[in-house]
């Protein structure tokens, strides 16, 4: 077995045979000829040929990849209209006499060089665009085919770099995975690569033509690909395709659809994140909507107290881009298990009951204050909720609601646009919020369970502690039944109820928050459309028919 | 003859999809329109290669000449296309 690394463009696995893509090798003759005329039409024709070809391209990468990807094949088809480059390509048949291939390999390379010696390194990269098309043009005049480069079976194909033409001729039908030794992630290729959703990896320095034919696994999530692997890595990486697949196909069978009961009940269904990395699996697994974002990434990450602007920065690029998404961002939330040096927190002997999330930004003001304004500032850009985390009193949601109000009446002093349609709303995590919630759904839009505090709070288990473990259950009857006082509190007095803990994916308990009648349930990213479908398969008009029900 | 100085915003510059827009506008019209840098190159606009030669880029200021018959009608055309392009 070989292994040879590379970047890898998409987490995926091929397993196939190895195809050596691999353009046939020409030397263009440097004789001159008598008569140009003949060499001028060949031009002209080939010209027009490689013209239609790349409309076709365009046309197939606008259906494949969208119309972004797609553009670089008008670039092509405009650069053979270009007089400069046609002009130039002339002159060589009718002044030196040359023949059109020779022609066309100075030509567009002299254009190639210009760009090469460009500063900008976007530009510099469109010197692979005309050296593709000239290669076009050339391959044209001498009659080459390059169509049947890829063969006839399924393959993993493997070229020392792949140009965007060649991408996008290929039958994806037979194409299992890319490899080239050359190539950016920024590359046309990659670009296409993704939205085609194929394993590609590139810079992969140790390809080699004795390949050719063999058993390959290109392992995307390791960037890697072995040849000739041994069985148990064929077992193993099998497997893994075999979940992507399902993955993949339950993905496509679910997505747009909504999370409907047999009986016509509609639930909304939002995705956990931690940060704005996570944006992409939101949008890859179809979540309606984020219903925690938990912002502590934005003090961990951060050597010390982060800006007003910086933490603006990233909440306005999770709203914009997930816009018009409803976005849950949960305020600071650190203490107990999170500590962070800057904050100069204590020792605690009780961290989990101590002095953490909103107990320490009620107490320090100023510090609070520039999480709100970030995110009142960056409400415009999209859809926000702002969740207030660890409550146990109105006293603490009114005392919130206020500093919030003094932001916003900062922020309007100073000539800065704030949405007015934020939600407010607080996480129900501690029994003294479930028993208090009639009175806090009266202050807030919203409430949105965390079950795994409220476990620990409601069982008295510290949940890090491993010894407990046959101590705890995770479907407590009281905790069903704190949840289920929940939902009915807040729907009482108006307020929509979800829950955003590790119960509310846990789909042996789907039904019976179905039951208990929950507006919403948000999830880790790659549990929306195992939820999603769970909640299709349920019909709650019959008898019910899981265990842990609250009566 | 008519000039109009502008300033490029997007982000990459004169690349190749507004480039290639530009030398179309342009062709529209019969008048000969020059596009120069701040530095002193210049290049016909009717000619997409030479124009991307530039490397012009996000906050480059240019000058865009016009000459001929449809000077006035080119030179509103041309600046409308860069502001809604460029």
């Amino acid at each position: 077995m070989q292994v040879a690394t590379g970047i890898s463009i998409l987490h995926g696995i091929a397993l196939g045979k190895i195809r050596i893509f691999k353009h046939p090798e020409y030397v263009i003759d440097e004789k001159t000829v008598d008569d140009p005329i003949p060499e001028l039409n060949r031009f002209e024709q080939a010209r027009l040929k490689v013209q239609a070809q790349q409309q076709v391209l365009y046309d197939r990468a606008v259906a494949a990849a969208g119309e972004e990807s797609a553009a670089i094949f008008q670039f092509h088809a405009d650069m053979l209209d270009d007089d400069d480059l046609l002009d130039a390509c002339k002159t060589i048949m009718v002044e030196q006499h040359h023949t059109a291939e020779y022609a066309a390999r100075q030509g567009f390379d002299n254009v190639a060089q210009m760009f090469k010696e460009m500063e900008d390194p976007y530009f510099q990269a469109r010197s692979a665009d005309v050296i593709d098309v000239g290669n076009s043009v050339i391959e044209v005049l001498l009659g080459l085919d390059t169509d049947s480069l890829q063969g006839t079976e399924p393959s993993i194909l493997v070229a020392e770099d792949l140009a965007p033409s060649e991408t996008v001729k290929l039958d994806k039908s037979l194409l299992l995975g890319m490899i080239t030794r050359e190539g950016s992630s920024n590359s046309h290729t990659a670009i296409l690569a993704r939205s085609m959703n194929l394993p590609t990896l590139i810079q992969c320095k140790d390809i080699s033509d004795d390949w050719d034919g063999k058993f390959a696994i290109l392992d995307g999530y390791n960037s890697c690909v072995y040849i000739d692997p041994t069985q148990d890595l064929i077992d193993s990486l099998t497997r893994k395709h075999n979940e992507d697949l399902k993955k993949e196909a339950l993905l496509q069978e679910l997505k747009g659809k909504t999370n409907t009961t047999i009986d016509g009940k509609t639930i909304k269904v939002y995705a956990n994140i931690g940060g704005p990395s996570d944006i992409g699996s939101v949008q890859a697994n179809d979540a309606e909507g984020v219903g925690l974002f938990r912002s502590e990434f934005v003090y961990l990450n951060s050597k010390e107290d982060p800006s007003e602007e910086m933490q603006f920065q990233a909440y306005k690029r999770v709203l914009e881009t997930l816009a018009p998404k409803l976005v849950v961002i949960r305020t600071c939330d650190i203490g107990a298990d999170k500590t962070i040096d800057y904050m100069n927190l204590d020792k605690e002997t009780n961290p989990a009951l101590g002095f953490r999330a909103i107990r320490i930004c009620l107490t320090r003001k100023d510090f609070f204050k520039r999480q709100l304004r970030a995110l009142l500032r960056a409400s415009v850009y999209g859809n926000l909720a702002i969740m207030f985390p660890m409550i146990i009193s109105l006293r603490e949601v009114r005392e919130a609601k206020e500093i919030l109000a003094e932001c916003k009446r900062e922020l309007a002093n100073e000539g800065q646009k704030v949405a007015d349609n934020i939600q407010i709303g607080i996480m129900v995590e501690t029994p003294a919020a479930v028993l208090c919630a009639d009175e806090l759904a009266e202050e807030v839009d919203f409430f949105s369970l965390g079950t795994n505090d409220l476990t620990q709070y409601t069982c008295a288990i510290d949940r890090q502690n491993a010894k407990l473990e046959p101590f705890s259950d995770t479907h407590h009857p009281a905790v069903l039944r704190e949840i289920k006082m929940t939902i009915d509190a807040g729907h009482r007095h108006g307020c929509w109820v979800g829950i955003c803990g590790e119960l509310g994916a846990d789909l042996s308990l789907t039904e019976t928050f179905l039951r208990m009648g929950v507006d919403e349930l948000s999830v880790n990213a790659k549990s929306v459309l195992p939820l999603r479908k769970a909640i299709r398969s349920i019909d709650l008009s019959k008898p019910a028919s899981t265990a842990g029900q609250t009566e | 003859m008519k000039e109009f100085k502008y300033t490029i915003t997007d982000p990459v510059g004169i690349h190749a999809r507004p480039a290639g827009l530009l030398v179309k506008e342009v062709k529209a019209h019969a008048s000969k329109v020059t596009i120069t840098t701040a530095d002193g190159k210049s290049a016909d606009a009717k000619k997409l290669l030479a124009l991307m030669g530039l490397g012009i880029k996000q906050g480059d200021t240019v000058t865009v000449s016009i000459e001929g018959d449809d000077e006035d009608a080119a030179a509103a055309s041309v600046e409308k296309f860069m502001q809604d392009n460029l």
